[in-house]
């Protein structure tokens, strides 16, 4: 049985043939696709490594069938930032000291970035913790996390407001 | 992972008429259905993924006030949507008290409610279970047992229904829209979930083949919108289910109670509605007696399946808590952590 389909990854189309139904996005990403940012961390939802944005909304890349994602777009964390410039959570998690180890930490940027496009979370940082609890730290490096979270929202809100004067 | 048949159906006539094949899954976002797949629990044959079924995505407001939610509405969608959140605070704050961001962007409606459980027997292979092996046994009795049933169980079966959503749905007399080889029915949500008795491997009423469609909440429902909680105790106060949890509602006119509607969630293998209770409250005055009795009610029947007699005692607690809370006005807007008995800034019977 063989499966074609065709996903847009980080803005570049790819047509894809695949020859078992199982192969996750995940898998897909990291297998076939060379793009191992994405890390299979518990490979269950349950820790966060996966997250990806699928058309604009970050999910757990381990828990769908790349088969499902025909015509969708998907944002992985290679393609946040510009050339050599970091996006803005990249670089407020540089600031911030957002990480220790780094496993989790492209889960956790693709997941703030998606958490600021939803923009529930206000400036509160209770409603920033809780909308960022299904990315898991082993290393405890939360408090950072949480602050570059806040900042990075900060900086890109401050930063339309300019763009709109 | 076993290996799969993988169809994308066109239209939900197709997908029904795929689902006919023995060993047939639908597959929504697969939040629960992969997980199992991966760590052997399930094992289709054939998965029919009915993420591209058309009509199925939307929030539709009914003529007469109720609402039609769609099967692959997701999660997120539905919690978010003001004009939902506003009309079923307690349903939206049910939906964001559950998993975390990332799985309420994918997880769809009718996911939600085919959700299995999380009784770690069930999804161990080396452990007996009867509701995935039938007359295996149930290594849960007498084993780590905590987390489990403490109403509607059986010698067969003490595993409970995880979900958040359906707790205020039952509560608030949600109706299950299903489609199958024989046609449209309908059925209330109440009815959707089996207690395991003899046969837990049964575990909700759908036919073989039929597919949910929609989920509705009817008019007379949106009389609670301004007196209605949810509330839920967990282990972790994030990303984590239930240990109890609660859904009321108070019909309040003339300083006292008109109806009210209460439903537990964590305590057994459904979503528990307590009538009962909800009776017992009827045209009396909102004091924490009255509400002491109603919870007292709620759990008249419940006994512990294992190590988990204090489930009873905080679900009775919980529960009097919520209608205090629910008797002091839904809150403007929903708390920072959602469903949280710590974040519940108004009410103030249960402190007293």
């Amino acid at each position: 049985m063989s499966l074609s389909f065709s996903v847009t990854i980080n803005g570049e189309v790819h047509a894809i043939d695949l020859d078992d139904p199982r192969v996750t996005l995940l898998d897909l990403l990291r297998e076939r696709l060379a793009l191992t940012g994405a890390k299979k961390g518990c490979d269950r939802g349950q820790c966060g490594a996966c997250t990806v944005l699928v058309d604009g909304r970050r999910i757990n890349s381990c828990l769908m069938l790349a088969a499902s994602l025909d015509g969708s777009a998907v944002t992985t964390i290679e393609g946040l930032a510009s050339g050599d410039v970091l996006h803005p959570v990249q670089a407020a998690f540089v600031e911030h000291d957002g990480f220790q180890c780094g496993f989790c930490t492209p889960g956790q940027i693709m997941s703030a970035v998606g958490l600021i496009a939803e923009g529930h979370a206000g400036d509160d940082p209770e409603r920033i913790r809780e909308l960022m609890s299904g990315n898991l730290c082993r290393c405890g490096a939360y408090k950072g996390i949480a602050e570059a979270v806040l900042d990075a929202q900060q900086a890109q809100k401050s930063g339309k407001r300019k763009d709109a004067a | 992972m076993n290996r799969f048949d993988y169809i994308q159906p066109k239209t939900v006539k197709e997908a029904i008429a795929a689902a006919s094949a023995p060993g047939s899954f639908y597959l929504a976002a697969g939040t629960n259905l992969l997980d199992l797949m991966k760590i052997g629990v399930s094992s289709p044959v054939r998965i029919i993924d009915i993420t591209r079924l058309p009509g199925l995505d939307e929030i539709s407001w009914l003529p007469d006030g109720g609402v039609r939610i769609g099967a692959l509405v997701r999660n997120s969608d539905l919690a978010y949507d003001a004009r939902f959140a506003r009309t079923f605070p307690s349903v939206a704050e049910a939906v964001l008290s559950g998993a975390s961001a990332q799985l309420r962007n994918a997880a769809t409606v009718s996911g939600n409610l085919m959700q299995r459980t999380r009784c770690a027997y069930f999804q161990d292979l080396a452990s007996a279970c009867n509701r995935r092996q039938p007359f295996s046994g149930c290594d849960a009795r007498g084993g780590e047992s905590r987390l489990h049933a403490v109403l509607g169980w059986s010698e067969h079966c003490i595993a409970t229904h995880p979900s958040d959503f359906c707790v205020p749905l039952v509560a608030l007399d949600a109706v299950v829209e299903l489609e199958g080889p024989d046609g449209v029915r309908e059925i209330a949500l109440d009815a959707l979930h089996a207690l395991p008795g003899t046969t837990p491997e049964r575990e909700t009423a759908l036919q073989p083949g039929e597919l949910i469609l929609a989920v509705r909440l009817p008019a007379q429902s949106t009389v609670y919108a301004s007196h209605a909680r949810y509330l839920k105790l967990r282990e972790r106060t994030s990303y984590a289910f239930a240990l109890v949890s609660t859904a009321v509602a108070l019909e309040v006119g003339g300083g006292a109670i008109r109806s009210a509607r209460i439903a537990l969630g964590g305590v057994a293998a459904k979503p528990w509605r307590a009538r009962e209770a909800e009776t017992s409250l009827e045209n009396v005055a909102p004091t924490p007696e009255a509400f002491a009795k109603a919870a007292e009610l709620a759990l008249v029947d419940a006994r512990p399946s294992g190590d988990n007699t204090f489930k009873i005692a905080l679900a009775r607690n919980i529960v009097a808590r919520a209608l205090a809370l629910a008797h002091d006005g839904t809150p403007k807007d929903i708390p920072a952590l959602p469903a949280s008995p710590f974040f519940a800034t108004v009410g103030t019977f249960h402190a007293g």
